[in-house]
């Protein structure tokens, strides 16, 4: 059973030429064709994959760099925004308190202005009623006059009479 | 038990030409296989990998480690497509000779391409060629000339030698560790047909020759590669 013989049989007897040149040949054509219909599919779709990362990778770390701009100008325009805010209001206070002032103003001119408006038309009223007055006085004492002395009298006499009287009467009044 | 090989001498006239009818067999068988396993392992390849992809791209991962770790990706991108067809074509080789073995009409047709010293050493002479060719091509005639000289001129016939060591050692090694193998599983399948006793015993050595084969057969497809990607790296890189 233990024949050494046939181990030398399987070894099929030292170098055959022809299965050299037949694995040559087979072994090129192999590379040839698995290289173009395999590997290199495989290869470029490995290193495409490998590009696409790298982008990937860049793309997020300039979103975020991108995003952090952004945050920071939000943040810049919100305080802004706040302080404009502010000033705006305090304008506002200021332009009410103006306005209050004027408003305060003018309103205390026009009382005073009214006051004054009626004090003078008091005045000439009272200026009116006392020339009337004088009018009626001087009418009516001429009547009593005329009734109680009952005499005809030159109009320089009356006149003179009538001087008199309203005398007596301004120094009464 | 005892079987032959079908053996044509002297083809088409030719003296010395002769073929292993089962070795031109399994060549073809081989490559045939490479090939299509690696056409249908790499169809509808996408961006995002599963399944088939997958170990597609463990392997190229692999051999390109191989390729880094002997030289720079710069300069070994290239032999990227060899190292991947040589560890499928060893590995697939070296597996089609565990399965079974067919003897028809008292010789040997199907077995391990690479239990053959003509094969292996036909693909130790395309590699050691290939390292000469690449050698010349990026470094230059004078270059890869003063490759021979370094680092002291009296080591020149060592160096002369060590090309052609390379050659027969990268061939032998593998092909001596697949025909062991075939040799110790025929005598296995031996004892487990010599009746019912010896297929009991048989069974269980069979059964873990198997298994241990296969783990030669990968790690015998790695070292060949390894080895090529060394022999490239000391032709082709710059600091040698």
């Amino acid at each position: 059973m233990f024949d050494p013989s046939y181990l030398v049989l399987n070894a099929g007897m030292g170098l055959a030429l022809g299965d050299m040149i037949v694995q040559l040949i087979a072994f090129l054509i192999l590379i040839a064709l698995v290289t173009k219909f395999a590997w290199r599919p495989l290869m470029n779709v490995m290193e495409n994959r490998e590009n696409h990362i790298a982008n990937e990778i860049d793309q997020a770390e300039n979103n975020r760099k991108e995003s952090e701009r952004l945050l920071k100008e939000a943040q810049d325009e919100l305080k802004n925004t706040r302080q404009s805010a502010s000033k705006i209001i305090e304008d506002a206070k200021l332009t009410a308190q103006n306005q209050q002032d004027s408003i305060l103003e003018e309103a205390r001119q026009e009382a005073l202005r009214l006051k004054e408006n009626a004090r003078t038309e008091i005045e000439q009223e009272i200026d009116k009623a006392v020339k009337q007055l004088q009018d009626q006085v001087a009418t009516l004492s001429v009547q009593i006059a005329s009734k109680v002395i009952e005499k005809e009298l030159s109009a320089d006499e009356q006149d003179e009479l009538i001087k008199e009287y309203l005398n007596k009467v301004g120094e009464n009044k | 038990m005892d079987h032959g090989a079908p053996i044509v001498r002297d083809a088409f006239g030719i003296s010395g030409l002769d073929f292993n009818l089962s070795n031109v067999l399994m060549i073809l068988v081989t490559s045939t296989i490479v090939f299509i396993l690696a056409v249908v392992f790499s169809r509808n390849l996408q961006q995002k990998p599963k399944g088939l992809q997958n170990f597609m791209e463990w392997i190229v991962d692999l051999v390109k480690n191989m390729i880094n770790s002997t030289m720079s990706w710069k300069e070994g991108k290239q032999f990227l497509p060899l190292g991947l067809t040589l560890i499928f074509y060893i590995f697939i080789g070296n597996v089609l000779g565990i399965m079974f073995m067919v003897v028809y009409d008292g010789e040997l047709w199907w077995k391990s391409p690479t239990a053959d010293a003509s094969i292996t050493l036909t693909l130790a002479v395309l590699v050691v060629l290939l390292s000469h060719y690449y050698g010349l091509k990026m470094k230059g005639t004078g270059e890869y000339l003063k490759g021979y000289v370094r680092p002291v001129p009296f080591l020149l016939p060592l160096k002369i030698i060590e090309e052609f060591a390379n050659t027969l050692t990268l061939g032998m090694r593998l092909y001596g560790n697949m025909f062991a193998g075939e040799v110790l599983l025929t005598l296995l399948v031996g004892v487990m047909a010599s009746g019912f006793l010896g297929f009991v015993g048989g069974l269980i050595p069979t059964l873990a020759w198997q298994g241990f084969k296969l783990f030669i057969s990968g790690i015998q497809a790695f070292i060949f590669v390894m080895l090529t990607m060394v022999y490239l790296s000391h032709k082709v890189s710059k600091d040698h």
